[in-house]
């Protein structure tokens, strides 16, 4: 009895583990294929041949998209647009979440709702709404592409907000500012010197998501007509495929380092790692598709 | 000011103190915060909605909802609508494969870790990219469609159907099926191996065990993931534009249309009902999955 019964369970395990690995195979099949014909794509010469002319043109596609030759690429204007949504988004959501952690526990509430609202609001909604805007800021404000940033404030929004919550849900804000303060530190000292040492953690994290979002952003740029590094990628596809797919490669491999990253530092806090990454990415992922 | 400094207050000697408190300046430190969303969240809806309904006159109209019965917007509406059903329902069914594959492994497992982590990845791996690699790998030029044309299988003898809708739901999927293991796999999680066993000691096969306990348990979580994944493919655009240049098959196409050509100077208020239309329909999904994710925890 107990022999057959060993043989039903052992039947059945192996039927569940053919059934996984079947599943895995074809998962792999799927996923990794288009990501390795990137690789491929970029570095086959037209008659077939192996070559990274592609690689080397990768800073200087200017002429290929009809700009002059002296002209910043996307790119450059990416990058930019990356570092100052980054700091903008630390310098509006950090103080204002210690602050009202520590002195309006009832806005908590609202402030996480108003952070996660992006989420249900697609990008090319919120597009809609800002174009107006957009059109008024260049007229009478400034036209430059790095206005973009003011959007893309609101966009990272949600992830920033949850990854810093998290940080700040593992320590006791208030007692360290009150220790702070009781030694005689100002609220400027407080922030940068004992809350955010004790959450650069979640300051990563958030700054990681933000960089990779706005790097990967198209919708809101196309739309209020700048060329930033995806819309002139969409161009450039258009004319020249091979170097197009160099950059984008060479784009997601940036992405994909920073979120490498951002998987070892998140996985070092004493939080379970298994829950951390899967619930701050298990939302909608408006904004970047 | 201090009003709550009243007499009748004195009764109670913690009142003076939480009124004091109720009229401190405290609030002050978050106006930042709530002035830079006001300004780019609350007012680009609110332009939206108001929006909507005023021409380019600005006097008041309906007309801008009527327009949404163009036969190109009933044709996109449609079109997303398909794509994203279809994408929804064969992304979650996959990604439910995927991630009972996943649950029923070593929890702790390396597999596991590398797995939902790459889940959490390719979830958000959407856009410009994800159409280029598709472009790489089965496009005309693709490698994989070279190697079938030389053994002749030449999938795109009648068409070229990757740069059309059929293409967006090869592509979609690729985002579809991650994000339905990053939402599944917490409720698989929950399914303990007790329900099997005591299925099995009253007697019921692995069919009963399905149908009667783990089906009925998990389906809720699955019809959740399905509206997720809806209103995740519903509102996409940047995979889609990138993909297909011809036609604007898909409504987040439309509204990018009636926003910057002469329509969008001519008509203002169309794109604007556009978006509500999209923002309606996704609320309406997105309400449905968190009532079903609620539904959901009851149980596991």
């Amino acid at each position: 009895m107990a022999v057959a019964r060993h043989g039903i369970h052992r039947t059945r395990w192996l039927k569940l583990q053919a059934f996984r690995y079947i599943v895995f195979a074809l998962a792999a099949i799927y996923f990794l294929i288009p990501l390795g014909a990137m690789v491929e794509f970029s570095t086959r010469a037209n008659d077939g041949s192996r070559t990274l002319v592609f690689w080397r043109q990768i800073f200087d596609y200017q002429e290929m998209i009809g700009l002059p030759i002296d002209t910043p690429t996307g790119i450059i204007a990416s990058l930019e647009l990356a570092v100052i949504t980054s700091l903008a988004m630390l310098v509006l959501l950090v103080p204002t979440m210690v602050w009202v952690r520590l002195k309006l526990p009832r806005v908590n509430r609202i402030m996480e709702f108003i952070s996660l609202l992006p989420l249900t609001i697609p990008a090319i909604v919120l597009v809609v709404g800002l174009f107006p805007m957009y059109i008024w800021l260049g007229t009478n404000v400034n036209d430059s592409i790095l206005t973009l940033a003011f959007a893309y404030i609101v966009l990272v929004l949600p992830y920033a907000y949850r990854a810093l919550d998290a940080g700040l849900g593992a320590i006791d804000v208030k007692t360290l500012s009150e220790a702070a303060r009781s030694l005689g530190a100002r609220w400027d000292q407080v922030m940068l010197m004992v809350i955010a040492p004790n959450i650069s953690n979640a300051i990563l994290n958030a700054t990681l998501l933000s960089v990779a979002l706005v790097l990967g952003e198209y919708t809101v740029a196309n739309n209020l007509l700048y060329n930033n590094l995806q819309v002139e990628l969409v161009h450039l596809g258009r004319t020249n495929a091979g170097v197009s797919i160099a950059v984008a490669v060479a784009s997601l491999m940036f992405a994909f380092v920073l979120l490498v990253i951002l998987a070892f530092v998140g996985s070092r806090p004493r939080r379970i790692h298994k829950e951390e990454p899967a619930t701050m990415l298990a939302s909608q992922s408006i904004t970047s598709i | 000011m201090t009003t709550a400094g009243s007499p009748a207050v004195a009764t109670n000697v913690g009142r003076p103190r939480l009124g004091g408190r109720r009229f401190s300046l405290d609030w002050v430190g978050t106006v930042p915060f709530f002035a830079y969303v006001g300004l780019f969240l609350v007012l680009p809806t609110a332009i939206i909605a108001l929006g909507a309904f005023f021409d380019a006159n600005n006097s008041f109209t309906l007309d801008n909802f009527a327009h949404l019965s163009r036969s190109y917007v009933v044709a996109a509406t449609v079109t997303t609508t398909e794509v994203s059903a279809i994408t929804a329902l064969l992304g979650a069914m996959l990604g439910a494969l995927l991630a009972y594959a996943i649950a029923t492994g070593n929890p702790d497992g390396v597999l596991r870790r590398m797995l939902v982590s790459a889940s959490g990845v390719l979830a958000q791996f959407g856009g410009v990219t994800l159409a280029f690699a598709f472009i790489a790998s089965i496009g005309p030029a693709g490698f994989v469609y070279l190697f079938f044309q030389a053994h002749g299988f030449d999938f795109y003898a009648k068409n070229l159907w990757l740069f059309d809708t059929p293409g967006l739901v090869v592509v979609y999927l690729y985002f579809q099926i991650p994000l339905m293991v990053l939402v599944f796999l917490p409720a698989l999680d929950g399914v303990k191996p007790q329900w099997r066993e005591a299925t099995q000691s009253l007697g019921g096969s692995t069919w009963h065990y399905w149908r009667y306990v783990a089906g009925p348990l998990l389906f809720p979580a699955f019809l959740g993931g399905v509206l997720l994944l809806f209103a995740n493919a519903f509102s996409a655009y940047a995979t889609a534009n990138a993909l297909i240049n011809q036609g604007a098959p898909v409504l987040a196409q439309q509204i990018s249309n009636g926003l910057s050509s002469e329509v969008g100077a001519v008509e203002p208020g169309f794109s604007k009902a556009l978006a509500v239309e999209m923002v309606v329909i996704v609320t309406l999904v997105t309400v449905l999955y968190s009532l079903l994710q609620r539904r959901t925890a009851r149980w596991l």
